[in-house]
This record gives C-alpha cells, structure tokens and sequence, in this order.
C-alpha cells in the first residue's frame, strides 16, 4: 500500500472519504432516536462501536422502541436478520483483502454495505483495496463520533414526540430501504412484508410483527417469485452504491 | 433481561456474522437462493419496521402525524435529497402537525 497511487487509489481514496461523511451524517439520527428509544448514551455507543451496522443498529432501537426491554429476543433477532447481507458481503470482499488473521478480522468488522460497495466497484485491484480501507475507516470513526453527538442531543430534548423523532425513525427506514426498490421482487417483498407486519401487530407482542413479517422473503427467495431467473437480488444491491449501512 | 444484555447479544451476534462471510468459500455464492433469500430479508425487515413506526402505537394500530411525515420522506427521497435532510423534515413534518393539531 506504500507504492506510489495510481489515479485510480485516488479516486477511490475520495469516494471512500465522501461516503464516510455521509454515513457520519445519519449517525446523529441514529443517536437522538437510540436514547429516544430507552438506551442511555453508553449503550448506544456500544452498539456503534461493536455492532457497527447502521440497518440493524436501527432496527434494535426501533424494535425496543415500540416494546420496550420485554421486546428484547426480538430486537436482538431483527438486528441479527438484517446482519446477515454483512456475511455475504464478506464472502465476497474476502478476496480483495487478502490473507493474515487480523487483516481479515479488522476488515470483517467494517465490511458493511458501504465498503463493500466502494471496494466492487473499483476497478483495480489495488483501488478496490484502498477503496475498502478509506472506506472503512471514515465511517467507522464519521459513525461513532455522531452517534455520541446524537445521543447527547436526544438526551437533551423532552417529549420527543413534539419533535417529531418518532415520525423520524420510520423516515430513516425508508432511506435505509429506497435505494434497494430496484426490481419488481424487492418491491413486492417490502409492499407484502409492511402489510403483514402492520396487520399482525394487534394480536401478536411487540417485536414479533417485523419478525413474522419476514417470512416473506424466505418464501419469495426460496421460489423466486417475481424473480429474474439466475439473478439474485444481492448481488444487484451491493454494486448500486452505499447509501445505507 | 436487561438493556445491556440485548446491547452485547446483538451486537456480538452482527459481528459474528460478518466474521463468518470470510470463513464461507465464494462457491455458496453461486448457488442462487441463498444469497437471494438475504437480500430480500433485508427488504422484507426495513420495510415491515416502517409499517409498524408509522402506524404501530404499542399493540394498536393508529393514523397520525407520523403518516403524513412518511410522505414527505417518500417524495423527498424520490427527488434525491440527502438522508440527514429527509429525515429532519420528517420530524418536522409531524412536530408542526402536532403543534397545530394539539395531538
């Protein structure tokens, strides 16, 4: 990595930072919403630092959000569930990483969807590589650093719903969810699985909904219906660009 | 079971899983269903979680200032305004609703 960068590490270089700073962005929201939710301040940096993948570090607070500590399996199951796109993506990015223990380890904790992103779309395989790490390591330090911001300021506020950061959290969803609306299969799994949820929730605890919900990918994936046939809808995901973790 | 215990189980469990991509070889990728069933698992929890934000208050279903302010996110998010951007005028959105409403 110490050679002499070609323009293309460069223009990787650059990406990585910008999607860093984007990332750092939303780890206010992430932040005020946690405390919002009942974490305190360490817990949500804890979450930031440990489990560091913006999707089920959401889904977490909004899980216990609605059902409190009781709702605990189930928001550990929800962040789990969207944590699994994060081991695909590690399959993949694998190769350009290279081998040694702790390359890899470091590298396993930052492969989420914004790296992975940057690093396949490259196209040497040293960009691809400065890509990955650039990445990585400005949103990790752009996340953790707001994410306290956030928490701080969601700490500061008193009734949250006058601000509006209940209506927020769904907000952020869709974001995380928007650029993923690609395909007719995508759209039919989100327009089934929010139906399903919202009818569920007055006979099932809270938590279980989203749970339940999900169900529908399994059946829709297994038989891919509304599918392409041979394409499969995470591969077309990581190429299109990191605009969720 | 506590907050700090659902705070470590998770986030324990989000880092296994990505430790675990790079101990799979890259064949499991060629066969198609599995890597389609997590793509579209992530699409079925993103989307079932704005459901019950919007429309969820404990085990009751209700329509308040939170739907207006999803749409707002929805056509904000399709002109491509930044994600900060949006989600503060979504907050904004159902704060203003409830100033005027009294809700």
């Amino acid at each position: 990595m110490a050679a002499p960068r070609s323009p293309e590490d460069t223009a990787a270089i650059r990406k990585g930072l910008a999607v860093g700073l984007s990332a750092a962005a939303y780890g206010v929201s992430y932040g005020a919403l946690a405390v919002t939710a009942g974490l305190d301040v360490w817990q949500t940096c804890v979450m930031s630092l440990l489990m560091f993948t913006g999707g089920s570090q959401f889904a977490l607070v909004g899980v216990i959000a609605t059902g409190g500590v009781a709702a605990g399996p189930a928001a550990i199951a929800s962040a789990a569930i969207l944590g699994i796109r994060n081991g695909v993506y590690g399959i993949r990015v694998a190769p350009i990483i290279g081998k040694g223990r702790w390359r890899r380890f470091a590298a396993a904790w930052v492969t989420i969807d914004e790296t992975t992103a940057v690093a396949t779309t490259q196209p040497t395989e040293s960009s691809q590589r400065w890509g990955f790490w650039i990445t990585g390591l400005s949103v990790f330090v752009g996340w953790n650093v707001t994410s306290l911001v956030g928490a701080l300021i969601g700490n500061s506020l008193g009734d949250v719903r006058a601000y509006g950061l209940d209506a927020a959290a769904a907000a952020a969803f869709l974001g995380l969810l928007w650029p993923r609306l690609r395909q007719l299969q995508t759209i039919a799994v989100a327009a089934a699985a929010a139906v399903i949820a919202i009818a569920v929730t007055p006979v099932l605890i809270p938590g279980l909904p989203v749970l339940v919900a999900g169900t529908v990918a399994i059946v829709v994936g297994a038989f891919n219906w509304f599918g392409k046939p041979g394409r499969s809808a995470t591969h077309t995901q990581q190429t299109e660009g990191g605009d969720a973790s | 079971m506590t907050m700090w215990l659902i705070v470590i189980i998770a986030s324990l469990a989000c880092l296994a899983l990505k430790l675990a991509g790079y101990l799979v070889p890259e064949t499991f990728l060629e066969r198609p269903a599995p890597s389609r069933i997590a793509g579209l698992l992530t699409v079925a929890l993103l989307s079932a979680l704005i459901g019950v934000q919007t429309f969820a208050t404990g085990s009751h279903i209700s329509v308040d200032a939170r739907l207006p302010a999803l749409v707002v996110a929805a056509i904000l998010f399709a002109f491509k305004v930044p994600f900060v951007l949006v989600v503060i005028a979504a907050a904004a959105t159902a704060a203003l609703i409830r100033l005027a409403w009294g809700g």
